[in-house]
């Protein structure tokens, strides 16, 4: 469970959080909303304790400020949104980067770890490239790599930030539907950065939207995404159109 | 989608994903194993292999074992090259079979004659072993370096250790001619390095709120440059003493004896196992500070762990070789180049290359004009720098 309770940062005179509070329970997926520079990664990184932050964190009810890098690494797994990728580094060697928080300062992987992180490769359909550099990989390969070095940690929680921007559209859907299905299967908490707004009312449990740095909104996704509110807060009017099937589809209005 | 993932629950919000189009998305293997039954309790998180079926597939990690193993020969080949090529004319047979004569256990009867013994055992092996210290320190300190503080151009000498040990043994050599003061030059040295890199981190690590590698590193300059002014300006002021000087801070390993090995040999052994140690904490780092937090590893300990030992270590050697350039860079880019970028492989193969490396630099400032030396670090330079242009350029893959 991820509580977050009147959590404030600010960049010199600003706010770029100005008191957020909210809860994301066991095994929901949340998907955190809002225009660029709403706060959305600044939120993140302020769980992950990369930033200053005033306020309380809470995950699965421990305050966050007081624990340990490791402690705090082998409970909430972090893909930033643009992570690093040394380009000359083996799939194999990058995936068991995800086992550090499992293993000691003067510590070696071991077998365990090692069998760990080939069984997410097969399972990201990325076993082929195990000894490949992280050069030779394609965006939708990166992509699943990175989430396959967050699952190693073997946290019960999950933070993404906008974790398919750079994807095509299938890619997309393909990458949020693996973490939908892990997420299932290890009952893993999710809390994720979404820019894309059909997906995030198609894989988000419940929805948090977030502009100048406090909550706007905060609902299930069909009452989140509201013509009104999201014309409001994305400084644009958009459409809400439900698709013959019933999915919700966002879309922008041309001005002229 | 439902179709591609039998084992949802409904959830809220859910309504509309369940009546979604089964063609919406292309079906993708991977997230279609043989699921088990729908889990309600999600509190208990599961390492996933314990789901699926153990994995018979093996990592292919990249390995250590075959560049370490190249390295050593290639290292066994320059102790033997840098104990049998001397003025005075002793072949390899005739140290081999002097080693193996005074090898404790193994009853050889040695033809080495007791002349060329002295020359193999008192002056040229104290110079190899000495070399090899040296280069190891030098080379491995440079590995680290470029991977705390992700640079590909760090060296050992960043912080100011060299400038410091510099103005160290500038001040000994300007006070003590004429006395028998020359002999605390060593100390001298090493005092100036580890104080010149004390100071940089005083200054460095504590300016602004975050100590960033950035605020380092540009310390490191700053006090380089500071010291290196009161250097210049000292020896300046005392002439007579300027080859002294210069020929120190060229470096050179000529006189090295055995003493001089037993002084630097605590610190370049504790340095040495203390580097080797981070080799995978190096290699967590090279996706940058911040996610090695995210990944449990405290990137500024690391850091201060890794100059301390590597400050250690490179202030010893320096205060028996003076400043020896370029082995902190060439030696692991070539490593990088010809093997694997991992740690695992750069830091151990670049110690052992490094030693290799230097002892064969020594090799040829003894004897390319004896019984003229030329200083090592022109050596180092020298041949080191074209070596690696070619590399690099035969080489089409970026390295770092």
């Amino acid at each position: 469970m991820i509580s977050l309770d009147g959590v404030t940062v600010r960049y010199g005179r600003d706010a770029a959080l100005a008191g957020v509070s909210a809860q994301v329970e066991n095994g929901e997926w949340a998907g955190l909303i809002g225009a660029n520079g709403a706060g959305k990664t600044t939120l993140l990184r302020a769980i992950m304790q990369l930033v200053p932050y005033g306020g309380r964190t809470r995950l699965g009810g421990a305050p966050t400020d007081r624990m340990s890098r490791r402690d705090l690494a082998r409970l909430v797994a972090y893909v930033p949104q643009n992570p690093e990728l040394p380009a000359e580094m083996t799939v194999a060697d990058y995936i068991l980067l995800g086992r550090s928080p499992h293993i000691g300062y003067f510590g070696f992987d071991k077998a365990k770890d090692h069998q760990i992180c080939a069984g997410l490769l097969e399972r990201l359909d990325l076993t082929h490239f195990a000894g490949r550099t992280l050069r030779t990989l394609s965006g939708g390969e990166l992509q699943r790599l990175v989430l396959g070095r967050a699952l190693a940690q073997e946290a019960p929680i999950l933070l993404l930030d906008e974790p398919t921007s750079a994807l095509d559209l299938g890619r997309r859907v393909d990458a949020l539907e693996i973490v939908d299905a892990l997420r299932r299967e290890h009952g893993l908490t999710v809390l994720s950065a979404m820019h894309d707004l059909t997906l995030a009312g198609q894989f988000a449990d419940r929805l948090i939207l977030l502009a100048d740095g406090a909550v706007a909104a905060i609902g299930s996704p069909s009452e989140v995404l509201d013509e009104a509110v999201l014309s409001r807060h994305f400084g644009h009017r958009v459409q809400v159109l439900r698709s013959p099937d019933g999915e919700l589809v966002v879309a922008p209005r041309r001005t002229a | 989608m439902s179709t591609t993932l039998p084992g949802r629950t409904p959830g809220a919000g859910d309504e509309a994903r369940a009546t979604a189009p089964a063609d919406a998305k292309p079906p993708t293997p991977t997230v279609a194993p043989p699921e088990p039954p729908p889990t309600p309790t999600v509190a208990q998180p599961e390492p996933p292999p314990s789901t699926a079926p153990p994995s018979p597939i093996q990592l292919p990690r990249v390995s250590a074992r075959r560049p370490v193993l190249v390295a050593f020969v290639v290292l066994i080949g320059a102790i033997l090259l840098g104990v049998s090529v001397g003025p005075a004319d002793i072949s390899l047979p005739t140290v081999l079979s002097g080693l193996l004569g005074h090898l404790p256990l193994i009853h050889y009867h040695s033809h080495t004659s007791a002349l060329d013994w002295d020359v193999i055992w008192q002056i040229r092996l104290p110079g190899v072993v000495l070399a090899g210290m040296v280069g190891a320190m030098l080379a491995g300190g440079g590995a680290a370096y470029q991977g705390v503080f992700r640079n590909p151009l760090a060296d050992p000498y960043l912080l100011g250790v060299a400038a410091g040990a510099g103005l160290g043994a500038t001040i000994v050599i300007v006070q003590s001619s004429g006395t028998d003061l020359h002999q605390l030059l060593p100390f001298a040295a090493f005092a100036g390095g580890i104080g010149a890199v004390v100071l940089t981190y005083l200054v460095g690590a504590t300016s602004g709120r975050r100590a960033s590698t950035a605020s380092i590193v540009l310390a490191g300059v700053a006090v380089a440059a500071l010291l290196t002014a009161i250097q210049t300006y000292l020896q300046q002021q005392h002439e007579p003493d300027l080859q002294g000087v210069y020929a120190w801070i060229l470096g050179s390993l000529g006189t090295a004896s055995w003493s001089d090995v037993t002084l630097i040999l605590p610190y370049v052994a504790l340095s040495a196992i203390v580097l080797f140690l981070h080799r995978r904490l190096l290699d967590v780092l090279r996706v940058g500070e911040e996610e090695a937090g995210a990944l449990g590893v405290h990137a500024a300990r690391v850091r201060l762990t890794v100059v301390a030992a590597a400050t250690l270590g490179t202030a010893a050697a320096v205060s028996v070789s003076g400043l020896i350039g370029f082995v902190g860079i060439i030696v692991p880019h070539t490593v990088r180049l010809l093997s694997n970028a991992s740690y695992r492989v750069v830091l151990p193969v670049s110690m052992i290359g490094g030693a290799a490396f230097l002892i064969l630099a020594d090799v040829v400032a003894l004897n390319l004009q004896a019984p003229a030396q030329i200083p090592i670090g022109v050596v180092t330079a020298f041949v080191g720098a074209p070596f690696f242009l070619f590399l690099l350029r035969s080489r089409r893959t970026g390295v770092l």
